[in-house]
């Protein structure tokens, strides 16, 4: 159920081809997520095209303050996009970026129908997998028991909240047990982790203990800051849990 | 008010070491959060609610000026006196005067957050007026010469352990319990002896009925109705959004308040007060006056995008779902509203050079605008209020005040590398090859391996990968 403010896509037909937009953090640190994302889409028979010349959604800039900064960077993603395919994206809170706010940022400029256009091709991957491909999963990995952290933007903007938990569910020998607060922000927010360390902290140590309360032995989210934040915290604290991302996760079950 | 320049990241790390208070909020605002999911468990029930709710506000806040008129002319007819007061020093200037001129030494306070935005206990204090806060959270907080934490509950920073000893330290008759019964019940009776002998009452207004010139208040605890009915002068005092056009706007409104606010389908006392007493009548006041402070309002008010957070019905929701408020606790926002809407309403009524801080007090997890019952765009609102901190423009106050050279710089020389895919493809190419290289004892690193490891930079970015792969470029 999607909630208010958030978007829903109307389904749409299988398409022959897709972009990747891969994001900057999983360019930089979680490369190995972007290729799984894209393998999962290739196992559907789905050709996967990701345009080099992309870089980032702009959302740091635009959460900072700095509108004209992110438009431009927002801008120069435009002409990486020219085919009508949908464009996937292995986090929520890009997708939630390119397809909630750049209709906002590109308002009164010349090329805003373009952006529009772009913004309304913008799919979550989860969301894809679910709603378009309709992907049904064999699991091929030992039993293990983990837990899904919520994504804020994924559930609060993009309205995905049961799809990343129904793709694990297809998982016979993954067990999900639901963390007490899955909805609750783990302390990440861009910039806010930098501007407010000791809060942030504070924040992620909730998290933590929330998911050590599972007895869970991975923790698995859909969007790579969350993941930096939780993995980080889970390392820091010597904790014997792993941080995940949903593509890898679900392309290890998968492929032995 | 506002002269000085708040500190949220010191004031906040401060609550974040007092474990009791972290764990009193933690405890708090679960309970709330769980309470309140109760009330709207059916999904549809509550879209239906909220959009009604929300439509509501906004017709009324689109006509706000005639309504404004037409709340003044009908309580005027009702024998309501209605004053305006642009700043809040004039609002004081108002309350004060009416004071003065029967005379009162000792005011009774029902619970208003628009007396505290004027910071009227101080000011009547200066002038020798007596002025007891009467609801039993307030009272509290006044006792102990705090702030409220929270615009519902405003001792929620406080245990049971904690009321007691103050109690015992600053009532003259106190007994030390800790029973929660004979705490409300001593207050009750230090109270009820005020009530007899005040010689004004003083009283928030819910919403303001601009068809009747009916005033609002909600209340549980019986001490608005004593504050508005038993002293011979009541008056009222209100932010100019808080009008209504009609009364059947009431009910919706007041059900998503208490619902949101206290997971109450209905308060005790639903207090509906058009007029004066008259001749013949038994109780009720002799004068009423109510005071529309406007108090930056009528500039929140010009600007369609801003004007949102003038819907905002104060039921304290977004405060009890923000996991930064939970955390830290209300104090920490050093403004009489805290949380979520304060961190967008403070900055526009007094300026983003001392308030700009509170919009980044925010993970923008969009938490609050998923339960305000009003569907405000808070975090919308709070990224403008962020880009007018950095942009100078004329709709907030203090705008660009935030613009620090090396920010705008770092911002700059980042739009620069990440619209190029050249200098984009050759940066990240580095980082992915020397980045790991960093001592963690880097200003933002070090904050960020405080509690966490170090973020390791892959060996190839994914664009190096995706080429090796032949992944299709076009
Ligand atoms: S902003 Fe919304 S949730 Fe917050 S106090 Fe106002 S009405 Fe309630």
């Amino acid at each position: 159920m999607s909630h208010d403010g958030t978007l829903s896509r109307p389904a749409i037909e299988r398409p022959d081809s897709v972009y990747f937009f891969g994001t900057c953090l999983v360019d930089l640190f979680y490369p190995e997520a972007g290729m799984a994302g894209m393998d999962l889409l290739k196992q559907q028979g789905v050709r996967v095209v990701f345009p080099q010349g992309q870089s980032c959604c702009s959302q740091p800039a635009y959460n900072s303050g700095y509108r004209e900064e992110a438009l431009k960077v927002a801008r120069a993603q435009l002409d990486y996009f020219p085919g009508d395919w949908p464009i996937v994206v292995p986090s929520g809170s890009c997708a939630g970026m390119m397809s909630k706010h750049w209709p906002d940022l590109f308002k009164g400029e010349p090329d805003e129908a373009r952006a529009c256009q772009v913004a309304s091709r913008v799919w979550e991957l989860t969301q894809f997998l679910v709603q378009v491909l309709k992907v049904k999963f064999e699991d091929q990995g030992p039993p293990v028991k983990i837990t899904w952290h919520a994504s804020c933007h994924a559930q609060r903007e993009m309205g995905v909240t049961d799809e990343p938990k129904a793709l694990l569910r297809q998982l016979a020998n993954v067990e999900l047990v639901e963390l007490q607060r899955e909805k609750e922000c783990c302390g990440f927010g861009g910039t806010f982790a930098v501007r407010h360390p000791e809060i942030s902290a504070a924040m992620v140590g909730d998290k933590v203990a929330d998911i050590e309360n599972t007895g869970a032995k991975a923790v698995v989210s859909g969007d790579c800051g969350c993941l930096m934040n939780i993995s980080g915290a889970l390392e820091g604290g010597k904790k014997p849990v792993r941080g995940v991302h949903i593509a890898q996760f679900l392309k290890e079950r998968t492929h032995g | 008010m506002g002269e000085s320049s708040i500190n949220f990241a010191k004031a906040s790390s401060a609550a974040l070491q007092d474990q009791q208070l972290r764990g009193n909020f933690r405890r708090a605002m679960d309970g709330l959060m769980s309470k309140r999911a109760v009330q709207f468990a059916d999904t549809a029930e509550w879209n239906g609610v909220r959009t009604l709710g929300a439509s509501v506000r906004l017709r009324a806040l689109s006509k706000l000026p005639e309504l404004l008129e037409k709340l003044e002319a009908n309580c005027t007819k009702n024998g309501i006196q209605v004053h305006w007061a642009s700043t809040t020093d004039e609002a004081n200037a108002i309350v004060l005067s009416i004071m003065q001129r029967v005379n009162a030494k000792l005011v009774v306070k029902g619970k208003s957050m628009v007396s505290e935005e004027m910071h009227l206990n101080a000011f009547l204090e200066k002038h020798g007026i007596e002025s007891l806060e009467s609801d039993l959270g307030e009272y509290i907080v006044q006792l102990d010469e705090a702030m409220p934490s929270h615009i519902i509950m405003p001792a929620i920073h406080m245990n049971t352990k904690q009321i007691a000893h103050l109690f015992k330290q600053k009532i003259k008759e106190a007994e030390y319990t800790e029973d929660v019964a004979q705490l409300t019940d001593l207050a009750r009776r230090v109270l009820r002896k005020k009530f007899a002998t005040a010689d004004v009452g003083i009283s928030g207004v819910n919403m303001a009925v601009a068809e009747t010139g009916t005033l609002c208040l909600v209340e549980n605890e019986g001490n608005g109705r004593m504050s508005t009915t038993v002293p011979p002068v009541h008056i009222a005092v209100m932010g100019l959004e808080k009008v209504v056009e009609k009364l059947e706007d009431v009910p919706p409104v007041i059900s998503l308040l208490t619902r949101s606010a206290t997971a109450q389908p209905i308060t005790t006392y639903v207090n509906m007060i058009s007029s004066p007493r008259k001749a013949g009548e038994k109780d009720g006041p002799d004068e009423i006056h109510l005071v529309i402070l406007d108090n930056g309002r009528s500039g929140i008010y010009a600007d369609e995008e801003l004007r949102n957070t003038l819907r905002c019905i104060r039921c304290g929701a977004c405060m009890n779902h923000c996991p930064v408020y939970t955390k830290v606790g209300g104090h920490a926002y050093q403004a009489p509203y805290p949380g979520p809407i304060g961190s967008i309403l403070m900055p526009q009524v007094e300026g983003l050079e001392t308030r700009g801080e509170l919009p980044h007090a925010c993970t923008m997890c969009n938490a609050c605008v998923e339960i305000c019952p009003v569907k405000i765009p808070i975090v919308e609102i709070m990224g403008r209020l962020r880009s007018e901190a950095v942009h100078p423009g004329d709709a907030v106050k203090g705008a660009g005040s935030h613009a620090s050279k090396a920010e705008t710089m770092v911002w700059k020389g980042w739009s620069m590398t990440y619209a190029s895919p050249l200098a984009y493809q050759f940066a990240t190419a580095l980082l992915a090859k020397l980045g790991n290289a960093a001592p963690a004892s880097l200003p933002l690193l070090k904050e960020w391996t405080n509690v966490r490891s170090k973020p390791r930079f892959a060996n190839r970015t994914l664009h190096a990968l995706a080429r090796e792969k032949g992944i299709p470029d076009v």
